[in-house]
């Protein structure tokens, strides 16, 4: 490989690493290099063909793989934006130097000014929730069989039962239903879905699958090959209730409970993780608790919009352009935020203000439980800066809060989010 | 007279009112429940007209991948979605495919066009 050295190196070429090779590009970076270890760019979106993708940053509804080829059309068009595929990278040293190896180079050692951590998230698997039984074939991560059915060409099965009701799992139902599989019926333990209400529309009632709220499984039945679960409506508590168990036949289980931020990379160089969010502390402009070192997307929170993965990629790339050039101004104090009653997650958790030029603050918060009519208030020091009131709010929707430049100028040291109800 | 009450989840913002449509004989009575027009309207469509969407894959011959995302170019009649998907199980294209290429033109007659939605080139490997 070249001795040159990138303006910025980004790692993961999913819908946050492309936004970031493309931002880095518009603020100014001379070199950005965007590391992929799958075939193609495009990340998850390629194998999520359904619609609904792009309603906020392009205003139309595309399908994942649509959305994708606008961010690769700029990113392939620019001579700038170097791409490499198939290539994984082992390690990322506090130097900044990324350690990465493909089967055209072999081992490569890259030098970069700065790091953008794009790396996305995993899914978590039967072995996360810890489900009794034997260890049949035929249990997949939602994902997966997503990858398998809308790309590879393989069926996972013909008789699914779906674990979780997040999109990934609604979405899963109807893909499989179209593809001519039986979806025996979807299982939720908590007692609301976490789904949009257009996929349990769309996705579970317009191929009647039953949708078991408050259930979980208990078993999973089969030796060589998956061939039924055992599922019981569970308490408050989340257990089981004895006598309430009963058996669904089925020779596929897909698992959709929850995704996890992939952070191996970023921990093992020491940056600073959020151990709600799973991803790494950030400021406003996405940069970790190392200078030089920036992450967006699903690797700093899961987000349920890909409009909201681009846009923060767009902020680190900026940023980490700036850093690159040596044009970040540095901050002249810190305001920590943090998630006060009813507020599960804000991000990003610290905002450093610099000495000239205040801009805007956009805020992604996620509520601990659905609820109607409630207003989010952000406070500093007892005085109410900012407020807001929504009709609806749900766990599963980011919420984003904008904060005025002027209000941050009134902030103290510290800025509380919270729910309040009316 | 049958009467007929069908209970409408809206799915046009996310207050996701549930309202319910009262008909007599195919003819709609009353619409209650939802707070804005846009959700009596929705209703109304979901009741006369439902439409959706289609999204599915087509085989592919020579491409760098053996599938092909497709779109229905407009919403399809609910009720012959899953014959399309089914009819599309049987169309294979050859590579290379363009992003926006009509892949089945009319489909079923629904004077709908199947187009893909990512290009597909040919396969690097011999």
């Amino acid at each position: 490989m070249s001795q040159r050295i990138y303006d910025v190196a980004i790692i993961g070429g999913g819908p946050a690493g492309l936004a970031a090779a493309y931002g880095a590009r518009q603020a100014g970076a001379e070199s950005v290099l965007v590391i992929e270890r799958d075939r193609e760019l495009g990340g998850i979106l390629q194998q999520c063909i359904h619609n609904g993708f792009g309603l906020h940053k392009f205003q139309e509804e595309l399908t994942g793989p649509g959305y994708a080829s606008r961010y690769i059309k700029l990113i392939r068009q620019d001579a700038k934006i170097e791409v490499m595929l198939d290539t994984m990278v082992l390690e990322v040293a506090a130097d900044k130097s990324i350690w990465a190896v493909n089967p055209k180079f072999g081992l490569m050692q890259i030098a970069t000014k700065a790091v953008i951590f794009t790396m996305g998230c995993r899914e978590r698997t039967r072995g996360a929730i810890r489900i009794p039984g034997y260890r049949p074939a035929g249990v997949f991560t939602a994902g997966a069989a997503q990858r398998m059915v809308n790309m590879e060409g393989y069926l996972p099965g013909k008789k699914i039962v779906i674990l979780g009701s997040g999109d990934i799992g609604l979405i899963m139902a109807r893909r499989m239903s179209l593809e001519g599989a039986k979806v025996q019926g979807v299982l939720e333990i908590m007692p609301y879905s976490n789904g949009l209400t257009r996929n349990i529309v769309q996705c579970l009632e317009d191929y009647d699958i039953p949708l078991y709220l408050s259930h979980t499984i208990t078993k999973i039945h089969g030796a060589e090959r998956v061939t039924g679960i055992t599922c019981a409506a569970v308490d408050g508590k989340m257990q089981p209730i004895p006598g309430t168990e009963f058996d669904i036949e089925c020779d596929c289980l897909l698992l959709s409970v929850g995704l996890i931020p992939e952070n191996e990379l970023s921990q093992a160089v020491g940056v600073k993780l959020d151990a709600i969010t799973s991803g790494p502390v950030v400021n406003q402009l996405r940069q970790t608790s190392l200078p030089g070192f920036f992450a967006a997307g699903n690797v700093v929170h899961v987000h349920d919009l890909v409009d909201f993965v681009s846009e923060e990629g767009g902020i680190a790339g900026k940023y980490a352009a700036q850093y690159a050039r040596g044009n970040l101004s540095a901050p002249v104090r810190t305001i920590t935020v943090t998630a006060g009653t009813g507020v599960r997650t804000v991000v990003p958790q610290q905002i450093d203000v610099p000495a000239t030029v205040i801009e805007p603050v956009r805020l992604f918060m996620r509520v601990t439980q659905p609820d109607k009519k409630i207003a989010i208030s952000i406070t500093s020091a007892d005085q109410t800066l900012v407020s807001r009131r929504l009709p609806v709010a749900k766990p599963s929707e980011m919420i984003v809060i904008e904060m005025p430049a002027s209000k941050l100028e009134e902030a103290g040291e510290q800025l509380t989010f919270s729910i309040q109800t009316q | 007279m049958t009467q007929c009450v069908r209970k409408i989840n809206c799915i046009v913002c996310p207050l996701s009112c549930v309202g319910e449509i009262t008909s007599e004989d195919g003819q709609i009575q009353t619409i209650t429940g939802f707070v804005c027009d846009r959700g009596k309207k929705y209703a109304k469509e979901e009741m006369t007209s439902p439409k959706r969407t289609l999204t599915t894959t087509v085989k592919v011959l020579g491409g760098a991948l053996p599938l092909l995302p497709v779109v229905s170019k407009l919403p399809l009649p609910k009720d012959r979605v899953m014959a399309c998907a089914q009819y599309l199980s049987t169309v294979s294209v050859k590579a290379p495919v363009a992003k926006g290429d009509i892949i089945c033109p009319n489909i079923l007659g629904l004077k709908v066009d199947i187009v893909a939605t990512r290009d597909m080139p040919i396969s690097q490997k011999s």
